[in-house]
């Protein structure tokens, strides 16, 4: 089926221009909290963005799945703009489009580790694909778990879990948001490997967000958000 | 498929909040179908009551809603008694004059023929003489003409049979005058079988005992009508007890009987001017002429003359309707109490769940598929709450099935349905939707980059 919310060109997953981000102060006036020129990523590219706490690196993965909307500015998803869509246009796209990795890895808990999984497809235009979905828990080693519960699952499954979720829907872009930041150092790298080498394999753009510098060590582009968001220069230069 | 597939997970995830929850809606909902049930079958009950095989019951002036209810129902207090003479009026010259030669009397009363002979010609005047209890039951004295005549069940096609023996005669040679025939409930509770005799007590249950005994040589299958709780005895018989029969000032002419009978122990008929009925069951032979025949006695001095059917519905009407919807009423709001619990439930574990919503968001899903997971939540207690409720409500009118027939007549199966209970699914299904609707609400508006970074 082809995917409506894809141009289809393999050029360019992820184009950002002029993005403004500005936050309403509940005591007037507003808050601009990113202001980047331009931003992108290429299809299957993978890229480290590191960035300090509070630097907006969570709002600008935020902006790009489509859960908020910038103040103004174009987001570009697979080749479709962002701005034009609906929010359930942005739901649609964010489906069909991205993978999401937690990083408190966000499973529900109610649901065990293959309804998880599962969870990933049921929300796109694709039926669920079961057979994916148990390949996948294969993939991240738990194909003995796929019936355990979040609560049952050691902290470093969860993690491998929530990553099969993210990878289940073939999504274009891989977001990950300090995936290794609640686990153990041992599993960190068994975490890292599963996410760079899925994505590799499959042909998906990774932008994982991060301000451990050892985990930018395993990307050949590494991007500090403060180089391209106008505000922390601003910040930067009146320090 | 996946919505209710996640709202089902939901529910199992909050098993004892659903469970408690789910639970009250189905005592609701078993609640609101018993006392529909209940409803059914009182009304049942009144209308099969009503259907007593007679148009109308004449008694003395009064209460006609009284006389309904003594007469039919042998409930209340009789009003009064008319004299014989009034039964007299609804039959024709010869069986009057026949009446005067068997029981002594005026002969002036068999020179014509009765006012209202001409109505009940092709149908029948049944007599009752009310007064007299065994036990808590009202014994009533009769003709054999009740048996003959009376019929019951829905179709008023099925005479009255008998578990064992049969019914009474106005003299055999064994029993003389005193035959009775037990009603079927009358024959357990009392513990009374044919071959027994008993003794009825005069004016209340805790009356006076008369000293002359009734044969039982009957008892009648149920009928689920009042009939299985009276026992019938000859009115001749029931004429001879002590202080049933009417003094005479001495103004009145008799003429002795000449056709009458004497028993061996020198027990006879009384005679007409000492002869009194409570009320006179009446099938006119054209039904359809009853309400002239109504009208004509309410217009004499004496009589009245109800249609059972027509003050049962008053009954029904003016008081047990009531009360029933009240009743109704009372177990819809628990009903709505009980849906307020689901609301309360899900309203309250949304705050828990808000990151769940987020994540669900995150992974695509559109804010009405997170508002339909809630909904479908709701939806899912209401449906087993109503199909449990609903199972054990039939359950319980199951297991009281044989009660109830016994009680009223009235067979219920399990799947017997009521003909509001199908309204009470769909009003289930509404209150569900209502009681979701407000979590459903703060689904929709959970701030999903809120409630994931949090």
């Amino acid at each position: 089926m082809p995917n409506p919310y894809s141009d289809g060109s393999g050029g360019e997953v992820l184009q950002i221009t002029n993005l403004i981000m500005r936050y309403d102060q509940p005591g007037g006036g507003s808050l601009t909290v990113l202001d980047i020129p331009e931003f992108s990523i290429g299809t299957g590219e993978q890229l480290a963005m590191v960035g300090q706490s509070g630097g907006g690196k969570t709002t600008l993965l935020h902006l790009i799945a489509g859960l908020l909307a910038p103040t103004s500015g174009s987001i570009k998803l697979a080749g479709v703009e962002l701005s034009t869509l609906s929010e359930q246009g942005r739901d649609r796209c964010r489906a069909a489009n991205v993978g999401y990795v937690f990083q408190t890895f966000n499973l529900l808990p109610a649901f065990t580790a293959l309804e998880n999984v599962q969870l990933g497809m049921a929300f796109g235009q694709r039926p669920v694909d079961t057979a994916r979905a148990k390949d996948l828990l294969d993939r991240v080693g738990l194909s003995d778990r796929m019936t355990y519960k979040p609560r049952q699952l050691s902290v470093g499954q969860q993690q491998r879990v929530a990553i099969a979720r993210a990878l289940a829907g073939k999504p274009k872009l891989l977001l990950a948001d300090e995936p290794t930041a609640n686990v153990d150092p041992a599993s960190a790298d068994s975490v890292l490997d599963l996410i760079i080498n899925s994505c590799r394999d499959e042909d998906i753009a990774l932008l994982m967000v991060t301000h451990a510098m050892e985990v930018t060590e395993r990307f050949s582009r590494v991007d500090r958000l403060d180089e391209i968001n106008r505000v922390l220069l601003a910040t930067q230069s009146e320090n | 498929m996946w919505l209710i597939r996640i709202a089902w997970r939901n529910f199992q995830y909050r098993a004892l909040s659903s469970l408690l929850t789910t639970l009250s809606l189905t005592l609701g909902v078993a609640l609101v179908v018993l006392v529909l049930a209940v409803v059914g079958i009182v009304s049942e009950a009144f209308s099969r009551n009503a259907q007593v095989g007679y148009n109308l019951v004449v008694g003395p002036k009064g209460s006609a809603l009284q006389l309904t209810l003594n007469s039919v129902y042998y409930l209340s207090q009789p009003i009064e008694n008319l004299p014989f003479t009034e039964y007299m009026e609804f039959f024709d010259k010869d069986t009057r004059a026949k009446m005067v030669r068997t029981y002594g009397g005026d002969p002036a009363l068999g020179e014509r023929a009765g006012k209202y002979s001409a109505h009940t010609n092709g149908g029948f005047a049944i007599p009752l003489a009310l007064g007299d209890y065994l036990g808590e039951y009202r014994v009533v004295g009769t003709t054999p003409q009740f048996f003959e005549d009376l019929r019951y069940g829905p179709e008023l096609t099925e005479p009255f049979s008998f578990r064992e023996g049969r019914a009474l005669k106005s003299y055999t040679e064994e029993n003389s005058f005193f035959e009775a025939v037990l009603g079927f409930r009358v024959a357990k509770t009392m513990n009374l079988k044919v071959g027994d005799t008993f003794n009825s007590t005069h004016g209340d249950p805790e009356g006076m005992g008369h000293g002359q005994g009734f044969v039982v040589v009957g008892v009648m299958e149920p009928t689920g009508t009042p009939n299985d709780r009276v026992a019938l005895v000859n009115l001749e018989g029931f004429y001879l007890l002590e202080k049933h029969a009417k003094p005479l000032n001495g103004d009145e002419v008799i003429a002795p009987a000449t056709e009458g009978i004497v028993d061996a122990k020198g027990f006879k008929q009384i005679t007409i001017p000492e002869r009194e009925v409570t009320s006179i069951l009446i099938r006119s032979g054209n039904p359809m002429l009853g309400v002239v025949l109504q009208n004509t006695i309410n217009e004499s001095l004496r009589a009245q003359a109800a249609a059972p059917a027509g003050e049962i519905t008053k009954l029904m009407d003016a008081f047990i309707g009531p009360v029933l919807t009240a009743l109704l009423v009372i177990t819809l709001i628990t009903c709505v109490v009980a849906a307020v619990g689901v609301l309360v439930a899900i309203y309250n574990s949304m705050n828990d769940r808000r990151r769940d919503i987020a994540v669900m968001r995150a992974l695509g899903a559109r804010r009405d598929s997170v508002t339909a997971i809630i909904l479908a939540e709701s939806l899912l207690i209401a449906v087993i709450g109503a199909v449990a409720g609903w199972l054990l409500a039939h359950g319980t009118i199951w297991l009281a099935s044989g009660v109830i027939e016994q009680q009223v007549g009235i067979q219920v199966g399990i799947f017997s349905v009521s003909e509001y209970e199908t309204w009470v699914f769909p009003l289930v299904i509404m209150l569900a939707l209502f009681a979701g609707f407000l979590p459903a609400m703060s689904a929709y508006r959970t701030n999903v980059a809120t409630n994931l970074s949090a």
